[in-house]
């Protein structure tokens, strides 16, 4: 914590001293203090930030949860049938190592500058490694577990309800911390690009040469992070790997 | 009634890419009565957890058949409940849940926690029943493993090592367990072992097995009065004999992963040339 005030301080001595011997452009350089004040402004006086927030959330939200829907498909399709996985899965495997926001240029061209091809960048940016993480997740489920629950009276979908979806909810959870976490990357460039968002507002801001506003909402985007990575996500993790018997 | 008649049973593994086929065992035929006790004894290799996983119905046997209650076996069945080495248990559910897996397809849910009940009452394990598996010691997952193949009160009971992962004191409180289970259901047991003395503790016969190619070897009755002691006689007896069997197949196994650096007969230690005291001189 004093080590981040520090930095602070440091950083605000900088812009001070840059005000009056001018290193940088003096419009170009932020200050953490205005910032902050950046921030007040946005979310209770003129409630762009607030509106900008919301509107990414949404975006992601949307194409999160269908990149999780999908992967999950796709990754059981993959994992339960040698043919798909042959055919699909090396096609996956090509598509994982594409940068999603690649696909933004023929996505503006599909279907017009408004939030639906920015919701398709993050799904994009999601599903693959969804995709991936579902498939080894039911492939690694315990041989051992199986033939117990088949000697049980279980078999063929049944197995696949409640034995192999089960084992591979850690595998699941690993998955949609790094959609969520692809997603969001995906979400801030391609609304640095399209239009409305944290996005938008940002590269807004520096037209405006508010560099201010742009640290705003850097802050924003750092805190949202931080909080899904290690408030949310950890400690789902934590609790699941522990009863799963993987910590 | 709850009969296994092993008749010529054959396994061959082939390697599909190599063109090569290994056979783990053939012409292996044997009748377990209803009601008894039979241990499948054996050094590493013979087959003896193949054959196990054979009547289950997990593996298909290349030829020969088995029939278990009269029914030729083709796919795993209520009638034969399986406990493996490794506990098995679905990790992601309570130890009520795990013993209530089995159940929940035959019976309501009701019905299902009763009975799950009961059977964790008979292993000692009341106390734990909202657990989850990690929770667990190795002798307790175990018992929850018991419990779990008891619950659906399979005719035949078959245990594939159950307590070879096991220190020596919970699998001999292990050991009583099985005895009083055994005793009071009546179920017929093959278990599985390379363990001579839990075999002469638990069993009525136990049936020896060889290696290269996997066989049975000899059949030995034991007519010993319950409960068993290992210090009697004839307890000894009886260990020393299947031990003088069991060592030629065990030394034929050692041959062949070490090669000639093996050899039983020069003592305990690993044989060495520069333990030729002064022949080099």
């Amino acid at each position: 914590m004093l080590f981040f005030i520090i930095l602070i301080a440091i950083w605000e001595a900088i812009y001070r001293l840059n005000l009056s011997y001018e290193f940088f452009s003096v419009t170009a350089f932020p200050s953490p203090i205005n910032s902050v004040t950046e921030l007040y402004i946005g979310f209770f006086e003129t409630g762009i930030l607030t509106e900008a927030l919301f509107t990414s959330i949404q975006r992601l939200l949307v194409g999160f949860i269908i990149a999780v829907i999908i992967g999950s498909l796709l990754g059981l399709l993959l994992a339960r049938s040698k043919i798909a996985d042959e055919t699909l899965g090396s096609l996956v495997i090509a598509l994982q190592s594409i940068p999603s926001i690649v696909w933004l240029p023929i996505m503006l061209m599909l279907f017009g500058s408004g939030t639906l091809p920015i919701i398709l960048i993050v799904t994009l940016g999601g599903t693959w490694v969804m995709t991936s993480n579902m498939r080894l997740g039911i492939k690694s489920v315990q041989p051992i577990l199986i033939r117990a629950a088949r000697t049980m009276g279980y078999k063929g979908s049944e197995l696949i309800w409640h034995v192999m979806i089960p084992a591979a909810v850690p595998s699941f959870l690993s998955g949609t911390r790094l959609a969520w976490a692809f997603g969001w990357r995906a979400l801030m460039a391609a609304e640095l690009i399209g239009s409305g968002g944290l996005g938008r507002t940002l590269m807004d801001a520096r037209d405006f040469y508010n560099m201010d506003l742009v640290i705003a909402i850097m802050i924003i985007i750092a805190t949202i992070g931080l909080i899904m990575e290690f408030v949310i996500f950890d400690r789902i993790e934590k609790k699941v790997f522990a009863r799963w018997g993987l910590s | 009634m709850a009969d296994v008649v092993i008749d010529q049973v054959e396994k061959t593994f082939f390697d599909q890419e190599n063109k090569t086929s290994f056979t783990v065992f053939n012409d292996i035929s044997t009748d377990i009565k209803s009601g008894e006790f039979v241990s499948l004894l054996g050094p590493s290799g013979c087959g003896k957890s193949t054959l196990l996983n054979i009547i289950a119905g997990l593996d298909q046997p290349t030829s020969g058949t088995i029939t278990a209650n009269g029914k030729k076996v083709t796919a795993p069945g209520p009638d034969r409940g399986v406990v493996f080495q490794e506990s098995a248990l679905m990790p992601w559910l309570t130890v009520l849940d795990n013993v209530m897996f089995g159940l929940k397809k035959q019976m309501k849910k009701e019905e299902a926690k009763e009975r799950a009940k009961y059977f964790l009452k008979l292993v000692h394990l009341s106390k734990f029943i909202n657990s989850y598996p990690h929770e667990l010691s190795g002798g307790m997952k175990q018992r929850v493993s018991i419990a779990r193949t008891l619950a659906f009160d399979p005719d035949i009971l078959l245990m594939d090592e159950p307590f070879g992962a096991l220190d020596e004191q919970t699998r001999s409180m292990l050991h009583k367990e099985v005895q009083y289970i055994w005793q009071e259901t009546q179920k017929t047991v093959v278990f599985v072992t390379h363990n001579i003395r839990e075999s002469i503790l638990l069993s009525d016969r136990i049936v020896l097995m060889g290696t290269r190619p996997g066989r049975i070897v000899e059949i030995f009755d034991v007519p010993l009065e319950r409960p068993r002691k290992p210090s009697s006689d004839e307890f000894g007896e009886l260990e020393e004999k299947i031990q003088q069997k069991l060592a030629k197949e065990i030394e034929k196994v050692m041959r062949e992963e070490m090669g000639d650096d093996y050899n039983s007969k020069k003592g305990a230690l690993l044989y060495h040339s520069d333990r030729d005291m002064g022949s080099n001189i």
